[in-house]
């Protein structure tokens, strides 16, 4: 193993009361008030605390992630709890403070990019495409499946195995007798020869003068009793009485409420607003502009244009008073643009190449297709999508006397935090920024821009805020799932080997494998073209991987067809270097019964994705009835590594694959003069009950290292779903989503050609 | 203009402007914010309370429209000696929610639906549900939960909120 340096260690500290901290310390030396109050440290030792014990041997996960549905905080206290040997019944869990210290990617990117060692056994786990990026601070990001596999692998087991080792050693000093005779169980240390037991706590002071081991030894995996178990999710409670605050129950003395709404051509400003009929309403307060506002993170600029908002006594009148208002926006120059227009574009720059790159070049592609005995081509395309996050956009803020506080929900406390201090004019320290649990958050709660004008508001009247979006603003000024087009070409050998694979699409962003396959083809040219629009994106659930999990798995499978071949065996018969892929790929195909023939007018597709670090195969089974498609049934496979939380990664396999329908079925966001044409749930469709299938998930513990839950999920439920519809009506999906197809799958009139 | 009505059983009187939806009211007039806002169209159900025992979207429902009626939310789901209600012990016991931000209109939608069907088939629970958007795609989980509840065992339960108590007004 190698060394942790000094800029990166596990450190202890003492708590007032003779508790102890325990966790990762980054940047000795440097204070911190807001943590050294949370833990009575008046000394100030700076640590990136994981996990406390108290007098009273209460053990507390500190946790830098947001929750936003996916359990995070149950499961990454699993982590710890299962190598501290914590009680987990009496194991309390809190969200950690958007202070530095919690910077999550502190844990993973920055140790790497730095060149410092960490042990050995982690390094293969910091690969996450978000961790290439090289600025590291102010990043406490929930996103890219990547809390388990980096704050979990790497921070939350350390500490808690360290913790574990120095109690053993205390013990063993204090009683005299050998430390590897010491047995921890339920937050207590036993020695049965003596029969003495203590619990943690009466060796907290001790341990908070030691120096914890860099290299702590974890627990094989058969050892675990927490860790792979069920264990039901705290935050669950509180969701059912409706008890839980999310950011807009919110209420503070004196709050006024805001609506908003900004140019529904993005980058356009206010020429002239006449607001005299929204002032004449009962409650209005004040109608206020908001300026342009631009932040710059790892995600991107996120530019947050000019703004009008109605301020009221009530939400209610606040958004009825925004639809009085008459607002003349500037021409931005695209207000002449529509969806075809954009298709037409990406189409021309495919073919032109402009500006192409490469990801993949393997083998002599050109000289491949010139000698091949045959040849297939497709073009595909998918939509732009909106997250339409359950809760819409709000936020809550006070700013007064040079000081501010934001209450929201999302999924990157300290960057919101330094953006609003950006705006407003403020340093840092005089933000306060308190993170709520999102109602869905799918990458939208990334983006700062809600945040910015709540606190923008607050700043003008001088008095607390509760900015709100309508469902209509969420979905008009999202930043949008790109549309892409990608275009293949496949040759064949002589005995129907595919040899080759070309594949150009467009605009790449992350994660940079996504349009990359599994497959053994000798011969691989991938690459992309720059082809801009004005239409504002940015990262939706599982990010490049919704789209070019659709492209890639469903042109596998037209090549499996012009081959002659059974989808499943032709895509086993190219894995023989990818071992893993074929376990979950066989393993999908007999949970579903995959050779089991089915009656006229049902169809079975499969598919197969990495993405995250996990590895997902699904095999989709429809009913075609006077032309329409119903989803029957759902069987995915997931090989996550280890399943730290069995019934959670189902769940979120389950959710992933429901998110991804909905969009394969009904998602659709298209331009109409410039602007998004859709408005909330009436015309922007999303999955409901009477069409959500029976969804059946099976994980493969292998043992790899752990990779991510949230995401995986949503990639290959569209290729399976098409494929599936293609195995029953012998037509080929190549444009998304299936709504625009009619009974016989001609497009109607509302789509795009095909 | 004065409205009065009863929110889980007591007794409320509110003076707005009598089209304000019953969700702001609920909301920004009594503190409960157990009902969400989703929408503002009923299309997504995260309003869902029940008025009169039936499953109704507040966000579109005026206030006016409620004058003496018998309002139930989220917040009154549970009994009054505290137990949770049978389905949000399912809910639970399911592992229902993820995000949650749904999951009050969800639960008012079904304790609705099992008050009038105590044993729905999955069509019938589709026809009910179908009104409630999950964004985190947990409808399967929220139909096995409201078929593993045993409505017999729960019956001395699930009318309680229909019940007038304490006056406020």
């Amino acid at each position: 193993m190698g060394k942790w340096t000094r800029r990166a260690f596990i450190t202890t500290g003492l708590v007032a009361g003779g508790g102890v901290v325990v966790g990762i310390s980054m940047r000795p030396g440097n204070q911190v008030k807001e943590l050294a109050g949370k833990v009575g440290n008046e000394g100030g030792q700076l640590i990136h605390s994981y996990v406390k014990i108290d007098s009273e041997n209460v053990i507390t996960a500190i946790i830098p992630h947001s929750e936003m549905g996916q359990g995070v905080q149950t499961s990454l206290s699993q982590m710890l709890a299962e190598e501290l040997d914590a009680d987990w019944d009496q194991l309390r869990m809190e969200e950690a403070p958007a202070i530095g210290e919690y910077s999550t990617y502190s844990a993973g990117r920055g140790y790497l990019l730095a060149g410092i060692d960490f042990p050995e056994i982690l390094i293969p786990t910091v690969d996450g495409a978000m961790m290439r990026v090289a600025d590291s601070l102010n990043m406490q990001i929930t996103g890219g499946s990547m809390s388990i596999r980096t704050t979990g692998a790497m921070a939350m087991r350390i500490a808690g195995a360290a913790t574990r080792e120095m109690l053993q050693q205390a013990a063993a000093k204090s009683w005299g007798v050998p430390v590897n005779e010491i047995v921890t169980e339920d937050s207590h240390l036993f020695h049965a020869a003596t029969s003495r037991r203590e619990p943690y706590a009466s060796f907290a002071s001790t341990i908070a003068e030691m120096t914890p081991s860099q290299t702590p030894s974890f627990k094989d995996p058969s050892e675990y009793k927490i860790v792979g178990t069920h264990k039901p999710r705290r935050d669950i409670p509180a969701k059912v009485d409706g008890s839980l605050k999310f950011a807009l129950d919110v209420r503070l003395p004196g709050m006024l409420f805001a609506s908003v709404v900004r140019s529904p051509v993005s980058g356009g400003s206010i020429v002239n607003v006449n607001d005299s009929a929204a002032r004449a309403i009962e409650g209005v307060v004040d109608v206020i502009v908001i300026p342009e506002s631009s932040v710059d993170s790892m995600l991107g600029a996120t530019i947050s244009g000019e703004a009008v908002a109605v301020v009221a006594d009530s939400y209610w009148t606040a958004n009825r008073a925004l639809q009085e208002l008459s607002v003349q926006w500037s021409e931005t120059g695209f207000e002449s643009v529509s969806s075809d227009d954009i298709f037409a574009q990406f189409d021309r720059d495919i073919s032109s190449r402009r500006d192409r790159q490469t990801d993949r070049l393997e083998g002599e592609a050109d000289s491949v297709f010139s000698t091949a005995a045959k040849v297939i081509d497709a073009d595909y395309h998918v939509p732009y999508l909106a997250h339409t996050c359950m809760e819409p956009l709000n936020a809550t803020a006070d700013v007064r006397n040079g000081r501010a506080e934001v209450w929201v929900g999302c999924q990157n406390p300290l960057g919101f935090r330094r953006d609003v201090a950006n705006v407003l004019g403020l340093d840092e320290e005089n933000v306060i920024l308190h993170n709520h649990a999102m109602g869905g958050g799918f990458g939208r709660k990334s983006r700062p821009d809600y945040a910015i004008q709540a606190a923008q508001l607050a700043q003008a009247m001088g008095r607390p805020v509760q900015l709100i979006w309508s469902r209509e603003e969420d979905v008009r000024q999202d930043f949008y799932r790109p549309a892409v087009q990608s275009r293949f070409r496949a040759a064949f050998d002589a005995d129907n080997k595919l040899v080759a694979w070309k594949n150009t699409y467009t605009n790449k962003n992350e994660p940079i494998e996504a349009p990359l396959i599994p497959y053994a083809v000798p011969a691989q040219d991938i690459g992309f073209v720059s082809s801009p629009t004005h239409v504002p994106f940015g990262a939706w659930r599982s990010v490049d991987h919704s789209q070019h999990g659709f492209f890639t798995e469903s042109f596998i499978d037209e090549a499996a067809n012009a081959a002659g071949k059974d989808p499943f065996e032709f895509r086993a018969d190219l894995l023989n270097d990818s071992p893993r892929h074929l376990v979950v790929l066989t393993k999908v195909a007999e949970e579903a019964e995959w050779s089991k023939p089915l009656p006229a007018g049902r169809g079975r597709g499969i598919s197969l994705q990495e993405s995250f670090g996990s590895i997902v195969a699904q095999v989709v089974e429809v009913s075609i009835i006077n032309g329409e498609v119903f989803v029957n049934r759902v069987v995915a496979a997931i090989d996550p590594g280890l399943a730290v939380a069995p019934d959670g990664i189902a769940a979120q396999v389950e959710s992933g694959i429901i998110y991804g329908l909905s969009a394969a079925l009904h998602g659709e966001i298209t331009i109409e003069n410039g602007a998004v044409a859709q408005s909330n749930f009436d015309d922007y469709q999303t999955l409901r009950m009477n069409e959500a299938p029976v969804i059946e998930t099976h994980v493969i513990n292998s043992g790899h290292d752990i990779g991510g839950a949230g995401e995986p999920g949503t990639p290959g439920i569209a290729p399976a779903l098409a494929n599936a519809v293609f195995d029953a009506t012998g037509i080929r999906v190549r444009q998304l989503p299936l709504k625009n197809f009619d009974l016989d799958f001609q497009v109607k009139e509302t789509g795009v050609a095909g | 203009m004065s409205t009065s009505f009863w929110v889980n059983g007591i007794r409320q009187t509110v003076d707005v402007d009598p089209s304000k939806p019953l969700l702001w009211v609920l909301r920004e007039e009594l503190a409960l914010t157990g009902t969400k806002f989703g929408c503002g169209i009923a299309q997504c159900g995260a309003c869902t309370v029940q008025v009169n025992g039936q499953a109704v979207r507040s966000c579109v429902t005026p206030i006016s429209s409620i004058e003496g009626s018998q309002v139930a939310t989220i917040e009154g789901l549970g009994s009054d000696s505290g137990d949770l209600h049978p389905l949000q012990q399912a809910w639970i016991q399911h592992q229902v929610p993820q995000c949650g931000y749904c999951q009050s209109g969800q639960l008012m939608s079904a304790s609705a639906l099992l008050d009038s069907n105590p044993n729905p088939t999955d069509a019938e629970i589709d026809a009910a549900m179908q009104g409630n958007i999950c964004r985190c795609g947990m409808y399967g989980r929220i139909r096995k939960a409201i078929k593993s509840v045993d409505v017999a065992a729960s019956s001395e339960d699930k009318l309680f909120y229909n019940v007038a108590g304490v006056d406020h007004g």
